[in-house]
């Protein structure tokens, strides 16, 4: 119960439709949170490259394109997958409305998506070409033509990891354009989406780069560890001091406060994604110790799914008319 | 010209007449509405009072739903409406996100948005909207807000004074053009009264449970 009313007024809905309550539901959540790995393997995956790449440059040249590619797969898909009409999708190119995140967000995602995929196809050129008789030979005569050349890859990385910045963060304009859900202010979501893609990008890469030195590993453990204490951070803001705000925030906010219905769910999330994460790196560092990490990278990549999958559901909970 | 609506809900006696003439007017599918008249009993027996408050889209000059709609779908008319071009709608429910006032609903049957248009079509025709023409008490009062002589414009300064005309959620800045007279908290604000089981006259006030036809 988040209303209130005065015993004076014990006032009481006694009829009414019924409202709408969960409008953006598990699919924009798996969005978010795909769009957070696809994002932030760029931003760290170039950071390594910048400073081990002797190291660990190839393995990063490779699976960073297709991790990318494929979890911005999986955002797309799940975009569109949520549209009533997928099939007028085409709408927001042909009839673009600029002031809409979604529409920025849409062509920045599509370009992105496009840098990333030609960033695949060089790092896939190798491997593929030593299977070349099995392959169509329009895809050979692209595949050897002279271009598809690391020199490319790097310009195209320098783009991606320019246009992984507003491509991580337009959600949290959505969100702030969502009027309704006083709970979503864009400038903490802007911040908290950019440390969703280091968070993600830093577990992906440790748990890639599993056989890594420990140097390397040290580096990506501290971005992960930042990243958790700055997002938890922030969250425990929001859950300690949101209710000075606004009395909307404070009726959202109840939802995973103690007896809210949210409450498991809301705790459970900041212990996968956050407290875990940073307990394990912590004590990774003392120890040196990879597994540590890797456990760490999973929990985080796990717990930042329900961290948002809560944090997109409570303000829609509430009754707006 | 900026059309505007005014609620006088000191008459408004709950008869949900408009509410009826609009889901007639625009064919509204079933579970859905463009227009509402809520109840919400005040007080503790035998000081009770029963308070009918009329809720239909408010046509804001700064509409968060026009704003975050990505194809331009919803779009504003010269006469100050928020119109909704179903054609164009790819059902991203950004608007129904947007919208404070939860006005706007995904119609199950066409899959895309919609809401309250004041009647747009049949103002075109320089007839009034459906819920005014039905309205028994002349509570629904609809014209021009730009024009000091119109009957509305009129309606506001009389109760201006008193300082008796309210809109809905002020604090969000969206600039309504639906006017409330002799509302109270109760009226205007949906955190100021419960929604509990089992205190419902006629049917449960629930949840949808599904938005749409998705």
């Amino acid at each position: 119960m988040v209303e209130h009313t005065v015993a004076a007024t014990n006032a009481i809905v006694t009829l009414d439709v019924p409202i709408p309550q969960v409008i953006w539901g598990w699919m924009i959540t798996l969005n978010m949170w795909a769009k957070s790995i696809g994002t932030g393997v760029i931003f760290v995956g170039a950071y390594l490259l910048a400073r081990y790449s002797k190291e660990v440059g190839k393995d990063v040249k490779f699976w960073m394109p297709v991790i990318s590619f494929v979890f911005l797969n999986i955002f797309l898909l799940f975009t569109l997958l949520d549209l009533h009409q997928p099939f007028r999708m085409w709408h927001i190119f042909a009839h673009p409305h600029w002031t809409s995140a979604i529409t920025v967000g849409a062509w920045l995602a599509t370009l992105f998506t496009g840098v990333v995929f030609l960033m695949l196809i060089i790092a896939l050129k190798e491997p593929l070409l030593k299977h070349k008789r099995k392959l169509p030979k329009f895809l050979v005569a692209i595949l050897e033509s002279k271009w598809l050349n690391d020199e490319l890859y790097n310009k195209l990385l320098k783009a991606a990891v320019v246009l992984a910045i507003p491509v991580t963060m337009y959600t949290a304009t959505i969100m702030g354009e969502a009027t309704a859900r006083e709970l979503w202010q864009t400038p903490t979501e802007l911040i908290q989406m950019l440390l969703a893609a280091l968070l993600t990008g830093s577990a992906v890469f440790l748990i890639i780069g599993y056989k890594w030195s420990y140097e390397v590993k040290r580096d990506l453990a501290i971005i992960l560890g930042a990243s958790a204490f700055l997002s938890f951070v922030i969250y425990m803001g929001e859950y300690y001091f949101g209710h000075m705000k606004a009395e909307e925030v404070e009726a959202i906010l109840a939802y995973v406060k103690d007896s809210g219905p949210y409450h498991v769910m809301f705790w459970a999330g900041q212990w996968i994604a956050f407290i875990i994460p940073m307990v394990l790196v912590y004590l990774s560092l003392k120890s040196r110790s990879s597994s540590l990490l890797l456990l760490a990278s999973v929990s985080a990549i796990v717990g930042l799914y329900i961290t948002k999958h809560v944090w997109l559901i409570i303000p829609q909970l509430l009754p707006l008319s | 010209m900026k059309l505007g609506f005014l609620v006088d809900l000191d008459l408004c006696m709950g008869c949900k007449g408009c509410e009826v003439a609009c889901k007639v007017e625009n064919q509204v599918p079933l579970k859905s509405w463009r227009l509402r008249v809520k109840y919400v009993d005040v007080g503790v027996y035998p000081e009770t009072k029963r308070t009918y408050t009329p809720l239909r889209c408010n046509h804001c000059e700064d509409a968060p739903c026009e704003r975050i709609c990505p194809v331009s779908a919803l779009h504003y008319l010269e006469n100050g409406i928020v119109n909704i071009d179903k054609e164009r709608c790819i059902g991203c429910a950004g608007c129904m996100m947007a919208c404070p006032y939860g006005a706007i609903y995904m119609d199950p049957v066409t899959n895309t948005a919609d809401k309250c248009t004041y009647c747009a079509h049949r103002i075109a025709s320089e007839m009034m909207p459906a819920c005014v023409v039905a309205c028994p008490v002349e509570a629904n009062i609809f014209g021009d807000l730009d024009d000091p002589a119109s009957h509305i414009s009129q309606y506001i300064m009389r109760h201006q004074k008193d300082g008796g005309v309210q809109v809905r959620k002020p604090e969000k800045n969206t600039k309504p053009k639906h006017f409330y007279v002799g509302g109270g908290e109760v009226h205007l604000n949906p955190l100021a009264s419960k929604r509990e089981e089992g205190y419902n006259l006629f049917n449960k006030i629930t949840h949808l449970d599904h938005i749409g036809g998705h």
